[in-house]
């Protein structure tokens, strides 16, 4: 099993309830793994507590990257939230510790 | 009219409380020829409306005069352009403040061209049976509550208020890439029809728009191998672009943070859905054939940007009156402090429930285990725990409740609990969006000029 931090970097972005995670390999190697392996059935496991919506995957593979858009998982949208983290910044952290 | 056959677009701000050093370093000795500042995050305006009502005089952005201190005489010697947002809900108004501390400061009279129109909200009014982007309810149950409605403007305005030849352009609500296109469409004369280089100038704004984000802030994790050289002194960024459309991003020698591929490649994918189909009021840009190459140290080249051409909406930012969140924090240590503050939680409630209070939503945090990832499996109970608590409710007097029986907890609450926080209390002001046809909101955007 490989920790996705091992293999890729991402950055999680916000509009409205709605979070973007992008998950960048850092090589071809960890391209074809990502590619292959972080499905969104994965990704959906990880974020089952947080994001009450579907996840919709898209492959960007000139950059080597995927890009999850995750709805549901602001908790009403960082205007309304009652999180601490209200733009879900810290939720690429919480992708990255996704083991493949 | 160009200093070099490149025009290079300095980006200054990525909201309104941005770092203001790095945008002055750029202005000093970065060879800009225009300085962006982006101040407006969604709900901003909304916010600035409340302030302008209470104070007409303002509604713009409040530290504007913090920044153009900074840069005005350097962008004056340099001859560099400043384009901004933080016009706010009063863009009028930010020019006639900004011109009057120009020559307070006898920097002499400074020629401002504003651009206004994106304020939509009577246009709303009549329209009670639009729908709502979200949850595709109508507007109308959001009109008793509606505090402001603001279309985000495109680059055309932009132009118009930069061919006066203002050396300072403030606006309301423009989208945030068309800050940045409107330089170069204005600069090399590109049009609508000209999808390619609207594609390149409108992903180079992208990348600039959230500022140091592309330049190593938001970034590094220097155990994960990530790391960000002298990350303290980050530099703000710029974009070369050419008359083709061609696009190098950088930063300047002698600033810390990086640009490179990574960094590029983890903004350009930054708050897009579907890639093939970034929609901004200029042309929908497909970032799908987009490649970046390395181009020299802190320097990154974009190829490959498509586009088609504009919708005919735009998109209006409503912001509503949604009630209130009260908050309180509390720490515990040491042994069972988790169950301790589980305890705590349990008797604000009650406390609450006792006094009569009701609320609409509740969320209970124990910072330091849960309160950024939630309770996921394999958490491993901390030494010391913060406990959260946010509700959200219609009144004042409940929000100011739960901060208040929150510090009680003090005397009143489990042992040992220390560093209760004053109450905070929030006035929430939410937003959602709607589409609105073009020939609606055209017609009434203007563009001022403020000289003598």
């Amino acid at each position: 099993m490989t920790a996705l931090h091992q293999i890729a970097h991402g950055r999680a972005g916000d509009k409205g309830n709605t979070s973007n995670i992008s998950v960048i390999a850092f090589d071809a190697a960890g391209w074809s793994l990502i590619r292959d392996r972080l499905t969104v059935q994965r990704v959906q496991q990880a974020f089952a507590h947080i994001a009450t919506g579907p996840i919709r995957r898209y492959e960007l593979p000139r950059l080597k990257a995927l890009n999850f858009v995750i709805e549901g998982a602001l908790g009403g949208g960082v205007t309304r939230s009652l999180a601490q983290d209200a733009h879900g910044k810290s939720l690429s952290s919480l992708m990255m510790s996704i083991d493949i | 009219m160009s200093k070099t056959a490149t025009l290079r677009i300095g980006a200054g701000s990525s909201f309104a409380d941005d770092r203001i050093a790095p945008a002055a370093d750029l202005a000093e000795r970065g060879a800009i020829d225009y300085l962006v500042f982006e101040c407006l995050a969604e709900r901003t305006v909304a916010r600035e409306n409340q302030t302008r009502r209470k104070d007409p005089s303002k509604g713009y952005t409040p530290r504007m005069l913090d920044r153009l201190e900074a840069v005005l005489p350097a962008c004056l010697r340099n001859d560099v352009k400043i384009v901004s947002n933080m016009g706010a809900a009063n863009p009028i108004g930010a020019a006639e403040l900004a011109r009057a501390h120009a020559r307070d400061c006898g920097l002499g009279d400074i020629h401002c061209a504003v651009v206004t129109g994106d304020d939509v909200s009577e246009l709303l009014r009549r329209q009670p049976q639009l729908r709502l982007m979200e949850s595709g309810e109508p507007l109308e149950s959001l009109l008793p509550a509606m505090v402001s409605a603001n279309a985000y403007l495109g680059a055309d305005a932009v132009c118009r208020a930069i061919a006066t030849g203002a050396r300072l352009v403030l606006t309301g609500r423009v989208a945030d890439p068309s800050l940045f296109l409107a330089p170069a469409m204005h600069h090399f004369g590109w049009s609508y029809d000209d999808l390619q280089r609207l594609a390149a100038g409108t992903a180079a704004g992208h990348l600039l728009e959230c500022c140091a984000q592309v330049s190593g802030g938001c970034f590094g994790d220097r155990l994960g191998g990530k790391d960000v050289p002298d990350l303290a002194r980050l530099g703000f960024p710029f974009a070369d672009i050419d008359a083709d459309g061609s696009v190098v991003i950088g930063k300047l020698d002698g600033t810390g943070g990086r640009v490179d591929v990574a960094t590029c490649t983890e903004q350009l994918l930054y708050e897009i859905h579907d890639p093939a189909d970034y929609i901004t009021p200029d042309c929908v840009l497909d970032i799908t054939g987009l490649d970046l190459f390395s181009a020299g140290a802190d320097r990154v080249r974009m190829t490959g940007a498509r586009a088609r051409p504009r919708t005919p909406t735009y998109k209006v930012t409503v912001g509503y009156d949604d009630g209130y969140i009260g908050e309180g924090q509390i720490s515990y240590a040491g042994e069972h402090a988790l169950d301790r503050a589980r305890w705590a939680a349990e008797v604000v409630r009650e406390r609450l429930a006792d006094r009569g209070f009701s609320y609409r939503e509740t969320r209970v945090d124990y910072i330091g285990m849960s309160s950024l990832h939630g309770m996921g499996g394999g958490r491993v109970e901390p030494y010391e725990v913060r406990l959260r608590i946010a509700m959200r409710c219609d009144s004042r007097k409940a929000a100011e409740a739960v901060g208040f029986e929150t510090r009680a907890l003090h005397v009143n609450g489990p042992g040992g609990g220390g560093g209760g926080s004053d109450p905070i209390v929030k006035e929430v002001l939410a937003v959602q969006s709607v589409l609105i046809p073009r020939e609606q909101v055209d017609p009434q955007v203007r563009i001022t000029e403020l000289r003598s």
